[in-house]
């Protein structure tokens, strides 16, 4: 038996410890927020926080993070993030398949760097978007942190 | 919101004065008799069916059907917007739901095409859709006139409330419904007048964004159904190859592995979940009977599309004036050939498909679509049952770009694993699989020759286009070799050139290709407009006003030209090792022009610093969804330019996933600048039209920077990168 903490809620798992959290959490847990993209680390579409960190769910066994803190875009709480109060302000998904990785990826970003710098934003987000918000997800991101800064001021 | 009268005597006084309403005849026999006989409209207190596209609550809110499917292009706002906008209710109590395909079918496809590709949503059904919204609006507030005995004259709507104005009494949509919709719909409605508008034209939140940012929606490979088993496929890597054998005994006993089904020209691994199956497919042997195909190269299929270019078997698809005349005549000669490489449409989410077939015969999918009539005709057919059997649930689409339309390959093999397991099953590709098994868009070659005269003026131009045909891939016929979309952008170009023959040599590859977004018009135009920049170059002339110079007889084209030119200061001197470039399209029934600005790094890579584009779909609906498309097919069209390339060795894809068939990222995105210059007599796609001109606009800016023409895309197999 595995334990495994997901937004709030731990979970008993009878279950391959090889297998990838993403498929714990989309085909176990349903929660299919997360997405797969690659299955290889290089499109970001199952980015999660591991302890507050983004983490490509796809490349990471399930028993490396039993002890750990997952949370996933179901767990970020609905609209309340400035990140996604930005998201829909300058309307930034399309089809919306890669934005729980995007939106999670950003979450991390802005926590670990309050007021990234343009450059902060290149090196951060790496995550594949084919419908091409990615303009969008830089100024909405920006504007995020704009919101931050004001918020502590 | 101002009011509307709505007898037809006020919209006859006033399109009267704004010059003219529309008068549209319509007939929804169909819709009419359903709602009247499924008891929808015997109480007032149930939703009511006003007509096909319309429900009405008895709170007042309004759902709006979509037939056409959301792949991220907003149609489940502007389609509704269109709707509303005759409707007159209260746009923010509009809720946006899909046809059901079975639905469309038993009514007497009362919901027209289901197809959504071709750019076509928006101008292939706006005047039904706004015809439905005035109907329903004519019903309701008669029903509502009749309800107090007043005249409908007095009577205005606004926000789903319709007021009898002398008396000041009111009544809500959802009061009237029920009644409205046993009312015979009138013989003819007025449309309002593009000056009358008050929702289209108007930036209007999308209403599918909520719960996009919130990781809600249910996409294909989100499905869960009660019974439901995950299923991992590969199907025979050379195209055209079959199935021969596998050892199913070396997976079987694998936790959670419950059976592998062999297909014609694919196995699959159905297990409890998809990472069980899919490392199980890894693991399991199996031999191909690859036919004739495996031994095909890349080299071999350049050979062939070369020897296309000299082909005798070639048809003329386009031609006026003396061609060979005038280049036998001119001062001076320009040819080029070009070559663009196969490409794989990738999008995010891999294809996928949940299929249950049922042992009373009916048979369920779940799918992510462009086409849920095509979804309902194939799982029909590969189930062997009445299409009237078939529900397709429209999932959402992790993307669509031409790849989940006519082909239903994922939906086939959903309902062959389904029906051998005999449970539900969700198939999903794995990206490899999907990388390998598209329906790609064909690898082309073109030979441009073009005549030029003293003054640089182009007299004539030929060009021979050798390519294999999407219609035929698609098993549809090309009479003698016509396919009309294989010279999309060079058999109809809009440039005045008076002497033209524009030749089609079909080349028959192994290959399948399909509907890749734009079509044929992102090579034609990359050829074309490269090519132009070339004669401009040839002759010393700037490549905007050369164009211009061709344009005479093509406001349209010229006007979103100089737009663009003009926003992006062109002419105007640019700072050091920065570079221009230009070019324009029409297709899909809209024009659009882009000019890219780029610097060179003192490695021989590149920044790309700006698009501006300039974009005319005639009307407007949705003003920030255009602008959204023109980011997305120029982010699509970058990634082709730079790096897309899909190659053949040993009859297969060599490409995979993401490392080797790479996509550009948000760090070398550039601004993206998009100007609406809509002239408002026509409506035109927008999904697709942005995207053929970014590649040769950025090939012209690279031309400017560098003096050498790009013969061949991707840039990256020249070296050339964004740094
Ligand atoms: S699915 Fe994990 S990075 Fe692509
Ligand atoms: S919004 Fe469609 S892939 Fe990013």
């Amino acid at each position: 038996m595995l334990q495994l903490k997901v937004n709030g809620q731990t979970h008993e798992l009878d279950i391959d410890p090889d297998t990838p959290l993403l498929w714990v959490l989309r085909d176990h847990l349903h929660l299919h927020g997360t997405k797969y993209g690659c299955g290889t680390g290089l499109c970001g579409s199952c980015t999660v926080h591991v302890d507050d960190r983004a983490v490509r769910a796809c490349l990471v066994p399930v028993s490396a993070v039993s002890s750990k803190v997952v949370t996933t875009i179901e767990g970020l709480g609905e609209g309340s993030d400035a990140v996604q109060q930005a998201w829909r302000e300058l309307e930034v998904p399309q089809c919306g398949y890669c934005q729980p990785g995007m939106i999670m990826a950003s979450v991390a970003l802005l926590r670990e760097k309050p007021s990234p710098t343009n450059a902060d934003i290149d090196a951060a987000i790496t995550n594949i978007c084919r419908c091409g918000t990615y303009n969008r997800v830089r100024q909405a991101l920006l504007a995020a942190a704009r919101k931050g800064e004001a918020s502590d001021a | 919101m101002p009011e509307f009268k709505l007898t037809r005597r006020a919209f006859l006084i006033q399109s009267a004065v704004a010059g003219g309403g529309l008068l549209v005849g319509f007939h929804l026999p169909a819709a009419r008799t359903r709602a009247a006989q499924s008891g929808v409209v015997t109480a007032d207190v149930q939703p009511a069916e006003v007509n096909a596209w319309i429900v009405i609550q008895p709170d007042d809110s309004v759902v709006i059907r979509v037939a056409r499917s959301e792949m991220g292009q907003g149609i489940f706002t502007a389609l509704p917007m269109l709707v509303a906008e005759e409707l007159g209710c209260d746009w923010n109590r509009v809720q946006a739901e899909y046809v059901s395909a079975n639905d469309n079918l038993r009514r007497n496809k009362v919901f027209q095409s289901m197809g959504t590709g071709g750019s076509r949503s928006i101008r292939g059904s706006q005047e039904y859709l706004r015809t439905a919204g005035a109907v329903a609006r004519e019903l309701l507030v008669t029903a509502a006139a009749r309800r107090w005995g007043v005249a409908i004259d007095d009577c205005r709507v606004e926000n789903s409330v319709i007021t009898h104005i002398p008396s000041g009494r009111t009544l809500g949509f959802g009061a009237v419904a029920a009644e409205a919709a046993t009312l015979q719909p009138p013989e003819a409605v007025f449309l309002k007048e593009p000056d009358e508008w008050q929702l289209i034209g108007k930036p209007v939140k999308r209403l599918d964004v909520p719960d996009k940012i919130a990781g809600k929606p249910v996409f294909g490979t989100d499905i869960e159904v009660p019974g439901m088993l995950h299923a991992a496929i590969h199907a025979c890597p050379v195209f055209g190859g079959r199935l021969k054998g596998f050892d199913a005994a070396a997976v079987e006993k694998r936790p959670g592995v419950v059976k592998v089904v062999g297909l014609d020209d694919a196995v699959a691994v159905v297990a409890e979940s998809w990472w069980q199956a899919q490392q199980a497919l890894l693991a399991l042997p199996v031999t191909w009977d690859e036919a004739d195909n495996g031994q095909v190269d890349d080299a071999a299929i350049r050979a062939n599309l070369e020897a296309g270019l000299t082909a005798e078997q070639a048809v003329t698809m386009a031609e006026h004036g003396k061609p060979e005349a005038a280049l036998a005549s001119a001062e001076r000669q320009v040819e080029a050939t070009f070559f663009a490489p196969y490409l794989a449409h990738a999008t995010m989410e891999p294809m996928t498909c949940t299929a249950a077939v049922h042992k009373d015969g009916r048979v369920e999918v779940w799918v992510p679509t462009q086409n849920a009539t095509s979804s309902l005709e194939a799982a029909a057919r590969t189930a062997g049952v009445d299409p009237l059997q078939v529900e397709v649930h429209n999932t959402q689409l992790g993307g669509g770009f031409g790849r989940r339309g006519a082909n239903q390959d994922y939906t086939i093999q959903a309902v062959q694993i389904a029906r051998t397991v005999g449970r539900p099953v969700k198939l999903m590709w794995s990206r490899e699989e999907d990388t390998q098994h598209d329906f790609y868009r064909p690898a082309s070659m073109a030979r441009l020759k073009a005549a030029l005269n003293s003054e640089g003026r182009l007299t004539g131009l030929t060009v021979r286009v050798a390519a294999p045909s999407i219609l035929t891939s698609l098993g549809m016929k090309a009479d003698d070799g016509h396919d009309p979309f294989a010279l999309q952008g060079l058999a109809d170009s809009f440039y005045d050139v008076p002497n033209l023959r524009a030749d089609y040599a079909l080349r028959r590859l192994h290959v399948p290709v399909g509907f890749w977004r734009s079509v044929n018009h992102s090579q034609n135009a990359y050829f074309r407009e490269h090519f132009l920049d070339q004669l401009a170059g040839a002759t010393g002339q700037d490549p905007y006003t050369f164009r211009l110079g061709l344009l005479k007889e093509a406001p349209k084209q010229r006007a979103v030209l100089e737009a663009a030119a003009e926003h992006a200061g062109w002419g105007t001197p640019l700072p050091e090792k920065t570079f221009r470039g230009i070019a324009v399209e029409t297709s899909y029934g809209s024009h659009c022009a882009q000019v890219v600005e780029l610097q060179l790094e003192d490695d021989g890579r590149f920044r790309l610093l700006r698009v501006v584009c300039a974009i005319d779909p005639g009307h407007v609906v949705n003003p920030d969804t255009i602008a959204a498309q023109v980011e997305s097919a120029v982010t699509y069209g970058l990634t082709a330019a730079l790096f897309g390339e899909i190659t053949i060795g040993k009859g297969r894809v060599e490409q995979g996933n993401f490392d080797d068939y790479p996509m550009l990222t948000l760090r070398d995105m550039p601004v993206v600048e998009t100007h609406l210059v809509p002239s408002g007599d026509f409506w035109g796609g927008v999904g697709e039209p942005p995207l053929p001109p970014i590649a040769p606009a950025l090939c012209n800016a690279l031309y400017a920077a560098t003096g050498k023409p790009i013969q061949s895309l991707p840039l990256s197999a020249h070296g050339l990168r964004p740094a």
